[in-house]
């Protein structure tokens, strides 16, 4: 570009001033990943990152479906996180476009197709901009079949949005609203933790009966990395996964946070002799209180941890279901690690996120309860 | 004419209710605005939007700086059209040492100005300190122009102890309460309807001043843009509505973004006086918001600027705009650039030079890198400041979550860059 090309010179220049200065090192991130090691179908594999793993579910679903339309914010040149790469080229201008910049309008579009009875995929540039679209959805997608006595529905809508922590993404590149979402009824909420994940659910929640939101954690877009099936598979809705059993303490996360607490599994048996059964919730609403109870029956003892706020983040829902269900069965208080009540900052964001030895504190502790 | 296809509308709404209509009687206010106004007609048909005339585009200079209607020269003094060049380049060398420096990982994120040099310094020079500016967050130069320092702006973008938001945002969300710039927020367009409520309230006070509030012309497709328009128009507030239309929301090119007569052209739907400017020319830019100023002060109206513009740079650090568009296109508009063009205008003035200009860029290149050596010194801020302006006052939950923190990182201390953070 010319532009920058003429800049090269002049910034050549500047990076020799700047390189003599104190180096500044990049924040590496807050957690080690854990590639999924269940194949859920058998066949051929490809190693695959989340973005591509979702750029195949979508590929896949437009195959099959001549109806499925993909479209949101700057989706048409494959996406700001490069998920719709080549669907254009490859299923045509009329069904992978750019909308206008309208959150509402993307959502209320998509709503109309599926009640048209086609299959939407919508995708919301940030979860930090879903906003604008709350109402289309919490009033309009998700009452749809409930006040029309299942005359209409919108089943056929996904929206998808990028969400979490990455870094640096601050108050506006780094909620996780899962929350919001949760507290109404007549919507699917799913969050994948790595590629396997991500396609089978994506395929599930864009055939699914319901109108779902998918919230694709952006830090796992390149950094998670799997062996992902070639064919299609679907990983069925509302049920939970133990991805670490365990005996003494439950941990419960979903998305990036599945990770940390992996690890975190890791510590406290091999520094501690704890041990941790990791659940990864994937779908947060309807959620899996089979799994989450009978663990809870098994271990007593259980932490959430989320990287939203606290206060009426999802752990407030599962924390007072656990005590309901199993007190009896319960030696310790339900502990959350979580986000602090404050907008997500930007250079503190070290401070803020619920990590491992945050979490691992909260194991040591509840152990000792 | 634009009104007539808003005209349509009422027309039909109005035959919908002929019959009520009718029985109303011209006594009452209403209707008798309606007879006034209504134009009939017994032909039917419909208005298309190539029958509008399009809304001009206005210019003072050619791309060599001439002028073209000598007596439309705005006359700024000369002292001000060399700190207005000077301001360009300032920005201009900003952009490149922090792109440049989110390269190599010193600070998180960077937006550049590149190319839209020209609407920022020709608009804030028209306007008073005392307006109220909101912005959107390629405006960097308005920002300079109201005397924002650099040091303030790096600061910010290090989020350092001395970033008055104290590190919570990210890089280039500038902001200064005695500047009368508001802290620039990220989610799209929700500064439009805001900047209203502002206008309103300086109306209400008699401030004598104005609110102006930038936008994309990407933003410009949100509910909130809309909302705004309608809000400014029916209550009729002293608001400049400065719309940056560079082409391009991130990759989507502005004819994906919207039809019809672009962003101006909806002004006059809405009820709302319009401008449609070159925003590569910086003079043309000044008289239109000069004159649009002046208007929506003494008239307290809103009034609508568009200007033409092109994004030159990448959206973002973030971006990578080969993705989107050929290097061809952007070469093209090199020939555009309103620096170059605003400083052949300066040279035919004699107030500037080959030797003015690389002194100029030494200098800026020197004050940025003194301000960025300063900035880089300074620590974090507290981590405390992470639970504070989270209300006026700490509610009970945060102050236990920050005891909560404390003793998480007495014991935790080795695994928390507390180092580069303030100790207070
Ligand atoms: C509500 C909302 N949706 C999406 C985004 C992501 N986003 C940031 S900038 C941008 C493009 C804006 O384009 P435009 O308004 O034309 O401004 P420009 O970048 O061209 O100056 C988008 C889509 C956002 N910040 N807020
Ligand atoms: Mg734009």
């Amino acid at each position: 570009m010319a532009v920058h090309s003429r800049s090269i010179l002049f910034c050549k220049e500047i990076s020799k001033f700047l390189f003599f200065r104190k180096n500044v090192v990049r924040r590496s991130s807050h957690f080690q990943y854990y590639p999924d090691k269940n194949t859920p179908v058998e066949g051929e594999t490809t190693k695959l990152n989340m973005f591509q793993a979702i750029g195949n579910a979508m590929d896949l679903a437009l195959e099959k479906d001549q109806s499925a339309v993909l479209f949101g914010e700057d989706v048409a040149f494959g996406g700001v996180f490069r998920c719709s790469m080549g669907l254009q080229k490859k299923h045509g201008k009329d069904r992978v476009f750019n909308t206008p910049l309208c959150e509402q309008g993307i959502v209320g579009f998509g709503i109309g197709l599926a009640v048209a009875g086609s299959t939407a995929i919508a995708e919301i540039q940030f979860a930090d901009y879903i906003f604008p679209a709350f109402d289309q959805i919490v009033n309009e997608a998700a009452k749809y079949r409930y006040r029309s006595g299942g005359m209409f529905d919108c089943g056929r809508l996904t929206i998808r949005a990028p969400c979490g922590a990455v870094g640096h993404g601050a108050l506006y590149h780094s909620q996780m609203p899962e929350a919001y979402f949760a507290h109404t009824p007549g919507l699917k909420i799913v969050i994948p933790r790595g590629p396997v994940k991500a396609k089978g659910l994506l395929l599930s929640c864009i055939e699914d009966k319901d109108p779902c939101i998918f919230f694709e954690p952006k830090v796992l877009y390149r950094a998670a990395v799997e062996e992902v099936p070639k064919q299609a598979y679907k990983l069925p809705l509302g049920k939970a996964e133990i991805v670490v059993p365990g005996n003494h303490v439950t941990l419960i996360g979903w998305g990036t946070q599945v990770h940390v607490l992996c690890e975190v599994a890791e510590i406290a048996k091999n520094s501690h002799g704890i041990s941790c059964e990791v659940i990864d919730l994937m779908t947060i609403l309807p959620w899996d209180s089979e799994t989450v109870f009978n663990s809870a029956k098994k271990t007593g003892r259980i932490i959430i941890a989320h990287e939203a706020p606290m206060t009426c983040g999802f752990g407030s829902e599962l924390a007072a279901s656990i005590q309901e269900d199993c007190f009896l069965h319960l030696e310790a208080p339900v502990r959350r690690v979580t986000g602090f009540d404050s907008p997500f900052p930007h250079i503190f964001e070290p401070f803020y996120l619920p990590d491992k030895w945050r979490c691992l504190d909260a194991v040591i502790n509840i152990v000792k309860y | 004419m634009v009104v007539s296809s808003s005209m349509i509308r009422f027309t039909r709404k109005m035959t919908n209710n002929f019959g009520q209509l009718r029985s109303i009687k011209t006594n009452s206010k209403m209707s008798q605005k309606i007879q006034n106004t209504t134009i009939w007609t017994e032909k039917l048909e419909i208005l298309k939007p190539e029958q509008v005339k399009k809304i001009p585009m206005y210019r003072v200079m050619d791309e060599n700086g001439n002028i073209y209607d000598s007596a439309k020269d705005p006359m700024i003094e000369n002292e001000t059209l060399r700190s207005m060049y000077k301001c360009m380049i300032q920005l201009n060398v900003m952009d490149k040492i922090l792109y440049e420096s989110q390269r190599q990982g010193r600070i998180s994120f960077y937006m550049t100005s590149f190319g839209e040099e020209g609407t920022h310094l020709g608009s804030a020079v028209a306007l008073s300190e005392e307006d109220l500016i909101y912005t959107q967050y390629r405006e960097t130069g308005v920002l300079l122009w109201r005397g924002v320092t650099l040091q303030e702006c790096i600061n910010q973008c290090y989020g350092n102890n001395l970033d008055k938001a104290k590190g919570k945002q990210m890089p280039c969300h500038y902001g200064s309460k005695d500047k009368n710039f508001v802290t620039i927020s990220s989610p799209l367009a929700t500064q439009i309807p805001q900047a209203v409520g502002s206008a309103y309230a300086f109306k209400r006070n008699k401030s004598n001043k104005c609110c102006v509030v930038y936008f994309g012309e990407g933003a410009a497709s949100e509910g909130d843009a809309h909302a705004a328009f309608n809000f400014a128009a029916t209550l009729e507030v002293p608001l400049i509505l400065f719309c940056r239309n560079n082409g391009y929301a991130i990759s989507t090119p502005s004819e994906e973004q919207y039809r019809g007569d672009a962003i101006a052209g909806r002004a006059l739907g809405y009820g709302i006086s319009v401008i449609r400017v070159d925003g590569n020319d910086t003079l043309a830019v000044y008289d239109a918001m000069k004159l649009a100023r002046e208007i929506s002060i003494s008239k307290e109206c809103p009034i609508l600027i568009e200007a033409m513009t092109y994004r030159m740079g990448h959206h973002s650090t973030s971006d990578d705009s080969s993705a989107y568009r050929s290097v061809e296109e952007v070469e093209n508009w090199q020939k555009f650039s309103p620096m170059l063009r605003f400083r052949k205008y300066l040279e035919s003035k004699n107030l500037w030079n080959e030797d003015q200009e690389k002194q100029c860029v030494e200098e800026s290149k020197n004050n940025v890198l003194k301000a960025f050596g300063e900035a880089e010194k300074v620590n974090k801020p507290d981590w405390r400041e992470m639970f504070t302006d989270v209300n006026w006052s700490m509610p009970n939950n945060l102050i236990k979550q920050r005891e909560y923190l404390a003793s998480h990182l007495e014991k935790y201390k080795e695994h928390y860059p507390l180092q580069n953070f303030k100790h207070s």
